[in-house]
């Protein structure tokens, strides 16, 4: 099993490789002089490893919402959106909350506030699949338009501050430590997201409830017979997923600007869907494939000059292609028996 | 008020509905096609953008010659619908996730070919386009007539039947010796063909290719199509109504009736959002969509 | 009442005619699984071959194979005396051979006329020309008896006519050699009856049936020649003449078999189960279940006689709770459970073995272990919702050796087992709830090998004699004669008759039932043409 995946892994990445090989050279550049700048500018700075954990943070949670979708059988396309509407609640959190709360109660508050609404933004699609069986895929991309419109009306109207796309500062309190990396915007979130993975892996694997989600995401009409509660699972799951991409607002607010602006976290949303996918949607391949996605993100800003960073999108892509297609597969040599 | 509903009520405005809708409507009819050959086509959003970069492209090599222009972006729609066919049909991987990978690849494409060719990271150059009175131009009858051709092809014809028996039940088409891979490799072709026109149309009645100009229409169409029944004329009349609503808030836009523009933006989707939460349970999806067919 | 003398013990020689279909040596593996072991077989032109087995010995598989559906890894194919090169499915409908598949290959929404020409259509100035194909349907209908309306849609027809649109299928392709899948799985007996004079008139117009069944009654019937396949080999080849129920079944399982099961009488309590006045819709908008009342008493096997599309899906899955009921009642154990969420009516005493295991009973990727607590998993949760793991482990362990489930390791991934065994896990399961009082069975033996049934038929007596009030749905009449205590037959979504032990032991009461269950109030027709 564990083989299978490695080897999906491993057949995705090589195509990758091979596609942004391509895309390289028609712009005129040298494969291996960009790869080894992408390198160097990342893992081969502090200032760049910092950079590099500062996006793996909000990949790390965007990653896990697609996964608990997943589990349960859905898509969900629409962490970007929840990820807009948690960080703009945390943002507006930690503005107005009154200037003596103490730091972690005002962390605590807005973090929580941020997953709350991310959970929202989340569940709806998710009542609407459990109640009129509406497509969630659309679903979801229609928030993430919707979504990133109601919060630039609201900020517009209410809570810009006056000729600028962003919103008041946050109360110093509620601001996350840095980690030291030279000048980086790495803070503690990082651990935070870190404990996150760990505790959705042990609910989906050890309590009754992750149980029965899995069971929905493998056999809906098998757990409808067993008794489970469908719209629980799916209303519950998607929930869950919108406060995992909610609780992004504490890196980038908390932790880095200390206000919400416009275009936060712009694509990350969308990487979490390869981050899930890549990560096979468990915990541990979604941190390693988060490290990879955050190095491609920062890297591809360094080399920006030689390469349009828009190569990481095109190779985000590429790799969820690869990654379909081979585990499809790997799915169809296994032989399934069950009828003498 | 009075100036507003003036203005609805006009042949202007019937004209803007029509001319909104048509990306719409082709979009939902290559959907269609594809949907009832039993693959689901999230992709369209991905190949419209395609379409309406590679027609401004077409148009701005060829100096506005619409021939030229729609042609390239019917080839761009085709060739993205290959690979979406190599990655679902071929490989049969899950439907979903390469439309929505497909989508992201042609989100990021677009606008490294911007840059790699006009140096710019948003805009094509400025093409002539289809200017003027859509009713004179003879490319809007050619598109209309479309809708007509797509329904006898999909009801009356042996590659509709077949196209239909695929979508529902492949293994009864595959005991016959219908090859399932096969026609639905068509059938995509078909609707990447048709997206990419749509997607042309997009570039081609405004002024050039904007970054992510297609804005989500591939996914409304998509549900126009589970809207429609997956039949190709519904859907069509379910395209009417988002184009409707596309057009008006852009009308609203220019008059101040209290609304503010970024909430009257959003009509389309809460639009879209409704009717699929009061549709879903009235129509009935070929039977075999989303499912990769694999014989034994 | 088998046919053509011709036909029999002499073979090709006598008409003249090489063998309609021949394999040699055959071999298809699926992985670890020898689906058909170096199978040799000659089915002679114009005549009557079964080919019988128990499930999974390895039918179906090699008639995919002769029909050029499947790819078989080594052996020869011939089809009427020429050998096929590269096999295809085109290539056996070109050369004459078609075949009828067990579960309809038939499009719903298409009419009988589209799918019947699909893949061969003919064309007028570019379109369908439906108007030709409908005619020349008719033309065959007419001759072989085959009534069916051209223009109507598959969904509409009854399976007994959407069968014969499949027969129409490979005759309008001009098909001589037919083979039939278990075509007789979802008929009433009369249609039965029916289907073996269509045959029978095929046959006498120079066509080659090849027969495909695991029911021992029918190869009685109408064969001329039978092969017998066990685990992927043919075990036996002989002449109809002679050959009497037990031979066969023999030839089939390799050791004597019983074919009826121990059962004690019953000793029947209160009522636990009461249904009242069932209103229930169908998945198409129809009306399922028109009324139905009845009541299962604690200690006793009810049976529920009917053919597959009566209403008896509906009836098992609105006592379940999987299906909305429009109005009336049921009570489990005098609780009214009729609106109640189902994890509330395995709460009040239900058990629930489905008639399609893998798609409602078991997450096939789940291991046997958390098959075996799926549906009751609350019961094995902490506080916190923590699961305990170390319980569900020991339950697994002690159920796997009680139960006799192959593999036995716990952590076994239940997609990767025989049916029998996969059953299994869910008897074992559902008997092993916490208080069990009703047992709700659909097609329990469904796709099961005979010693598995035996096991299941023997805790279906021991959970009946343990106090619980059993409802038996079954399209197995002979399974329903030896394990029910009471009968009831169902008709179009009715009750339509009721039998008590006294009247079900009697000796045509099967062929009583089978008449009922095609709603003919005077069986006197179905009397006379009786098998002795």
């Amino acid at each position: 099993m564990l083989r299978r995946e490695l080897a999906t892994i491993g057949l995705a990445l090589l195509t990758a490789l091979v596609a942004g090989s391509v895309l390289i050279l028609v712009v005129g550049e040298s494969p291996l002089v960009v790869y080894q700048l992408l390198l160097k500018s990342t893992w081969g700075t502090r200032y760049g490893i910092g950079q590099v954990l500062f996006k793996t943070t909000p990949l790390v949670l965007t990653g896990l919402s697609v996964a608990v979708a997943f589990k349960v059988g859905l898509f969900n396309i629409g962490a970007q959106g929840q990820l807009v509407a948690g960080s703009f609640v945390t943002a507006l959190a930690g503005a107005y909350l009154p200037p003596g709360t103490p730091g972690p109660v005002a962390v605590v508050l807005c973090v929580g506030a941020g997953m709350v609404a991310g959970g929202l933004v989340g569940a709806l699609p998710g009542l609407l699949k459990a109640r009129y069986g509406a497509h969630e895929v659309i679903n979801t991309i229609m928030l993430n338009f919707i979504v990133s419109a109601l919060v630039l009306w609201a900020g517009n109207s209410l809570f810009f501050v006056a000729y600028t796309t962003h919103t008041k500062t946050v109360i110093a309190s509620s601001h996350l430590h840095h980690l030291g990396f030279e000048g980086s915007a790495a803070n503690t979130s990082l651990f935070f997201a870190l404990v996150l993975a760990a505790l959705v892996h042990l609910f989906l694997t050890r309590t009754r409830h992750g149980f029965e989600w899995r069971a929905v995401g493998f056999g809906q009409r098998a757990a409808e017979n067993a008794g489970v509660s469908l719209k629980g699972a799916f209303i519950g799951a998607m929930a869950l997923s919108g406060a995992l991409a909610g609780a992004a607002g504490a890196n980038y607010v908390l932790g880095y600007k200390h206000y919400f602006e416009r275009d936060i976290g712009s694509g990350v949303g969308f990487m979490g869907i390869a981050v899930a996918l890549l990560g096979r949607n468990h915990p541990a391949g979604i941190v390693a494939s988060a490290l990879l996605f955050a190095t491609l993100a920062h890297g591809g800003l360094e080399v920006s000059e030689l390469v349009p960073k828009e190569l990481v999108e095109i190779l985000q892509a590429v790799i969820i292609l690869a990654v379909a297609a081979a585990s499809a597969y790997s799915m169809r040599r296994r032989v399934r028996a069950g009828v003498d | 008020m009075s100036d507003l509903i003036d203005s609805l009520l006009s042949l202007t405005f019937l004209a803007q509905v029509l001319r909104i809708t048509m990306p719409y409507a082709l979009a939902a009819m290559g959907g269609s096609v594809s949907e009832r050959s039993g693959v689901t086509n999230i992709a369209l959003e991905g190949i419209m953008l395609m379409g309406a970069f590679a027609a401004a492209a077409g148009a701005y090599d060829s100096g506005g010659a619409i021939s030229v222009s729609l042609s390239y972006g019917m080839a761009a729609g085709i060739a993205t619908a290959a690979l979406y066919a190599l990655v679902v049909v071929t490989f049969k991987a899950d439907q979903i996730v390469a439309g929505v990978a497909i989508n992201m690849l042609a989100y990021g494409i677009t606008p490294y070919l911007l840059k790699m060719f006009y140096n710019s990271s948003s805009n094509s150059p400025v093409i002539e386009g289809l200017g003027g009175n859509i009713f004179a131009n003879p490319v809007f009858w050619l598109a209309v007539l479309l809708v007509p051709v797509v329904h006898v092809v999909i009801a009356y014809t042996r590659w509709g039947l077949r196209v239909r028996a695929v979508g529902d039940h492949p293994e009864a088409a595959d005991t016959l010796g219908v090859s399932v891979d096969g026609v639905r490799w068509q059938a995509v072709l078909c609707s990447g063909a048709l997206a990419g026109l749509g997607g042309a149309w997009l570039s081609l009645s405004g002024s050039g290719f904007v970054a992510g100009m297609s804005a989500g229409r591939g996914y409304i169409a998509l549900a126009a199509v589970i809207m429609g029944s997956w039949r190709p004329l519904w859907a069509c009349a379910a395209c009417l109504l988002f184009g409707f609503a596309e057009a008006i808030q852009v009308t609203l836009q220019t008059f101040d009736i209290g609304i503010p523009n970024e909430l009257v933006q959003t009509f389309p989707y809460v639009l879209t959002m409704i009717t699929l939460a009061g549709f879903i349970g009235r129509s009935r999806a070929p039977a075999a969509i989303g499912r990769p067919y694999e014989p034994d | 009442m088998s046919q053509t003398e011709a036909g029999q013990a002499a073979g090709a020689e006598t008409s003249g005619r090489p063998p309609a279909l021949e394999l040699r040596r055959v071999t298809k593996r699926y992985g670890a699984l020898h689906a058909n072991q170096d199978v040799d077989l000659r089915v002679e032109a114009q005549t009557v071959h079964a080919l019988i087995g128990e499930n999974g010995a390895g039918k179906s598989t090699l008639m995919k194979i002769a029909y050029g559906h499947v790819k078989a890894d080594s052996g020869e194919i011939w089809i009427k005396g020429k050998p096929v090169g590269k096999h295809s499915v085109a290539q056996s409908i070109e050369r004459g051979v078609g075949m009828v598949h067990q579960h309809f290959m038939l499009v719903g929404p298409l009419t009988v006329a589209e799918n019947v020409i699909l893949g061969r259509e003919p064309l007028r100035r570019g379109l369908l020309d439906l108007g030709r194909a409908s005619d020349e349907i008719r033309a065959l209908s007419g001759k072989f008896g085959l009534d069916v309306d051209p223009s109507a849609r598959i969904e509409d027809l009854s399976v007994g006519q959407q069968q014969r649109v499949e027969i129409l299928k490979v005759l309008w392709r001009g098909c001589d050699v037919l083979i039939l899948d278990e075509p007789t799985a979802v008929l009433t007996p009369g249609e039965v009856r029916d289907l073996f004079a269509v045959l029978r008139g095929l046959v006498a117009e120079g066509m080659t049936i090849v027969l495909i069944t695991h029911k021992l009654d029918e190869v009685l019937a109408i064969a001329d020649r039978v092969t017998v396949m066990r685990r992927g080999k043919v075990v036996e080849e002989m002449p109809r003449g002679g050959l009497s129920a037990a031979d066969i079944a023999r030839a089939m399982v390799g050791r004597p078999v019983l074919l009826r099961v121990e059962k004690g009488p019953a000793s029947p309590g209160d009522v636990v189960l009461e249904v009242r006045d069932l209103h229930v819709t169908g998945s198409r908008g129809v009306a399922a279940v028109r009324g139905i009342s009845l009541d299962v008493r604690a200690g006793e096997i009810l049976g529920i006689a009917g053919v597959e599309g009566n209403g008896q899906s509906e009836l098992i899955e609105a006592i379940v709770g999987l299906r909305r009921t429009d109005s009336g009642q049921v009570r489990i154990g005098g609780r009214d459970v009729t609106s109640a969420a189902i994890y509330r009516r395995y709460e009040a005493g239900l058990a629930h073995i489905p008639e399609d295991r893998q798609d409602r009973a078991l997450i096939l990727d789940y291991p046997i272990r958390d098959n075996l607590i799926f549906g009751q998993q609350r019961d094995f949760t902490w506080k916190v919702d923590v699961l305990d793991t170390g319980r569900i482990q020991r339950r697994a362990v002690e159920l796997i050796s009680q139960f006799d489930i192959r593999p036995d390791d716990p952590g076994h991934e239940c997609g990767d087992m025989s049916g029998g065994n996969q059953q299994k896990v869910v008897v074992a399961r559902e008997l092993s709830r916490r208080a069990p009082s009703v047992l709700l069975c659909a097609q329990p033996t469904r796709g099961v090998d005979i010693g598995a049934i035996e096991a299941i038929h023997r805790r279906m007596i021991e959970a009946r004699d343990r106090g619980l009030a059993v409802l038996l749905v079954s399209a197995e009449l002979s399974e329903l004669k030896s394990l029910a205590d009471r009968l009831v037959v169902i008709y179009k979504g009715q009750i339509v008759a009721t039998l008590d032990g006294a009247e079900l032991g009697v000796e045509n009461v099967l062929d009583r039932v089978g008449a009922m269950m095609v709603g003919a109030d005077r069986p006197t027709e179905e009397a006379a043409h009786a098998p002795p």
